[in-house]
């Protein structure tokens, strides 16, 4: 057995069977990172002793059978999570020396699981990026094809996954840095509805975007890691007192009935062709399970790119104003005050989360905020409304995830508005706050394609069933 | 809509952000090309619409004023680049 390959139930079902031990297990996964990490820079910080810490309390918590689904089974956390006593840098300079004093409260929840945290995984700084080629320390390579790059912002997350560098792993979603990842080397990922999962102890970027969610092998551990993740926390004002169901209850292959949404919108010229065919047949295999496939409408569709990138990098703008070099993170020395935060910031941000603190502070500024940032506001009510609409007579929506599959390391990096276009199917959700899903759904030249899920707000269940009757149905087609 | 170099450095400025020669030229026509295309939402009807900050049903949230432990001050601190004794030192904020 390919230990590389294994999903959390199987890596369950070989603990509970004693056919491994959870100390064995990540052992192997150590070992494993450390011949593979060089070549495809997934992991910034490895944490080898907590680890093996937490897999010896593991096994002899499944020895008393007192294990969970998740207990010993070693996982990866993108490096904006901040885990008590580890580094926590959101791969940029300013944070690079920090450790953060306590645990997020998705770590909490986790460590009460069981969990075996392998390490702190690659990103682009701050979750800036669609590529994770703007970390400040080096960039992740696609599994897939290392000359490409393996999407972004939660790229180490989706490469450590998909190469067999830990099970499973946690991303952080705030334009689609969770879903893109995802869709490009073939992963489940999931971006919850907003409040769903706890901010506590997440580094912000936007914060009436961001949201935790699970970068996974198939949808069963998905559902698995969502009864972990999911749930009020009262230290996140924004977090949903709503109750969380059992998720693995959802996955029945069995659709019959459904109305599912095609919002024409995301079929549009400038799509990869070979991207179209594969979703086509997505579509055709959901239309056989016996979903009723409609073709509608979201009207506003092509002004989400426009008001992501104002309203988002107008919160960034505000949020990254704490980096100053006074109480923690890099600190420049300077002539005074005003000069030493001027020069922190000038060494300690990157191009790219300094293009977005320039664009945020310039929506925001005298003059410029009702031109930029209410109008995008504005339209941020429309792009939900048309949600709205669309949920009343649909269960769910099927769209790409991605126009194209994985494009080429460089290839988008000097151009910001490029770069920008990846999330063109991603951003929506977020500015929605609605839950969505990647499933990947085929290949195009032996590169990964996925297709997004959306749903109503709190209806991971219904996105979960289907990705993973999807998913059941491709199983029986390969066999 | 076209972005100076002068406005560069006025936003640059707000945001306490040390930018290069080079970087004043590049995010000069790059923010331009990017707020160029933003221009799109002006094609957007908003008279009537009002803007969303957030969107999920929850309004004034307030806790219970309770005390609690707090995390321990020598973690704290020492993550602060400098210090004198127990407490952060910072640079003189006003002038003598």
């Amino acid at each position: 057995m390919d230990l590389s390959k294994l999903t959390i139930h199987e890596a369950y079902d070989l603990l509970c069977r004693r056919q491994t031990s959870s100390r064995e297990l990540t052992r192997f996964f150590l070992e494993r990172i450390e011949h593979e990490n060089a070549r495809l820079g997934a992991y910034l910080t490895l944490t080898p002793e907590v680890a093996l810490e937490q897999a010896t309390q593991a096994d002899a918590l499944i020895a008393q059978g007192d294990g969970g689904p998740l207990s010993g089974v070693p996982g990866a956390i993108k490096d904006n999570i901040c885990a008590a006593g580890v580094r926590t840098t959101c791969a940029s300079r300013i944070l690079s020396n920090f450790t953060p004093p306590y645990d997020a409260n998705v770590i909490e929840r986790l460590k009460a699981a069981g969990m075996v945290m392998l390490g702190k995984t690659n990103m682009d700084e701050f979750a800036m990026g669609s590529s994770t080629e703007n970390s400040a320390f080096f960039p992740t390579r696609n599994p897939w094809d290392t000359e490409r790059v393996p999407g972004g912002s939660s790229g180490g997350s989706a490469a450590a996954v998909t190469a067999g560098l830990a099970v499973y792993a946690l991303g952080s979603d705030t334009g689609g840095s969770v879903r893109l990842p995802a869709s490009f080397c073939g992963l489940v990922g999931l971006k919850p509805t907003y409040g769903r999962v706890s901010r506590y102890g997440l580094v912000a970027f936007a914060s009436s975007f961001d949201q935790i969610g699970p970068l996974t092998k198939d949808v069963t551990d998905c559902a698995l890691l969502m009864n972990i993740i999911a749930g009020y926390d009262r230290r996140d004002s924004t977090s949903l007192n709503a109750p969380v169901p059992d998720y693995t209850a959802d996955l029945v292959p069995e659709i019959k009935g459904l109305r599912i949404g095609i919002p024409k919108e995301y079929f549009v010229s400038g799509m990869q062709p070979a991207v179209e065919k594969v979703m086509r047949q997505a579509l055709a295999t959901l239309a056989d399970l016996g979903a009723e496939m409609e073709e509608t409408s979201l009207p506003h569709t092509e002004y989400a790119t426009a008001a992501y990138y104002i309203i988002a990098p107008s919160e960034a703008s505000a949020n990254l104003a704490r980096y100053d070099g006074v109480k923690y993170g890099f600190s420049a020395p300077g002539e005074d005050m005003w000069d030493a935060y001027t020069k922190t910031r000038q060494y300690g941000f990157g191009p790219e989360v300094k293009r977005r603190i320039m664009l945020g502070t310039y929506a925001l500024s005298a003059g410029y905020y009702e031109a930029y940032y209410l109008k995008a506001q504005k339209v941020r009510t429309l792009i939900k409304s048309d949600f709205d609409k669309a949920f009343e007579r649909f269960d769910l929506l099927v769209t790409p995830t991605s126009p194209t599959a994985a494009f080429k390391i460089g290839e988008r990096i000097d151009d910001p508005l490029a770069m920008y276009l990846s999330d063109v199917f991603t951003t929506t959700a977020n500015l929605a706050g609605i839950p969505a899903l990647n499933v990947p759904c085929g290949f195009v030249d032996g590169l990964p394609v996925g297709m997004q899920l959306l749903g109503k707000p709190l209806a991971e269940g219904t996105l979960l069933r289907v990705g993973y009757a999807f998913e059941q149905s491709r199983k029986g087609a390969r066999k | 809509m076209r972005i100076s170099r002068e406005q560069v450095e006025h936003v640059a400025h707000l945001a306490r952000l040390g930018l290069t020669e080079s970087e004043k030229e590049r995010f000069s026509e790059q923010l331009s090309t990017i707020l160029e295309s933003m221009e799109i939402l002006r094609q957007v009807d908003t008279k009537a619409i009002p803007p969303t900050a957030q969107v999920i049903p929850l309004l004034n949230v307030m806790r219970d004023d309770e005390a609690c432990p707090s995390l321990p001050r020598e973690q704290i601190l020492a993550n602060a680049p400098r210090l004198e004794e127990d407490y952060i030192r910072i640079m003189a904020v006003l002038e003598e």
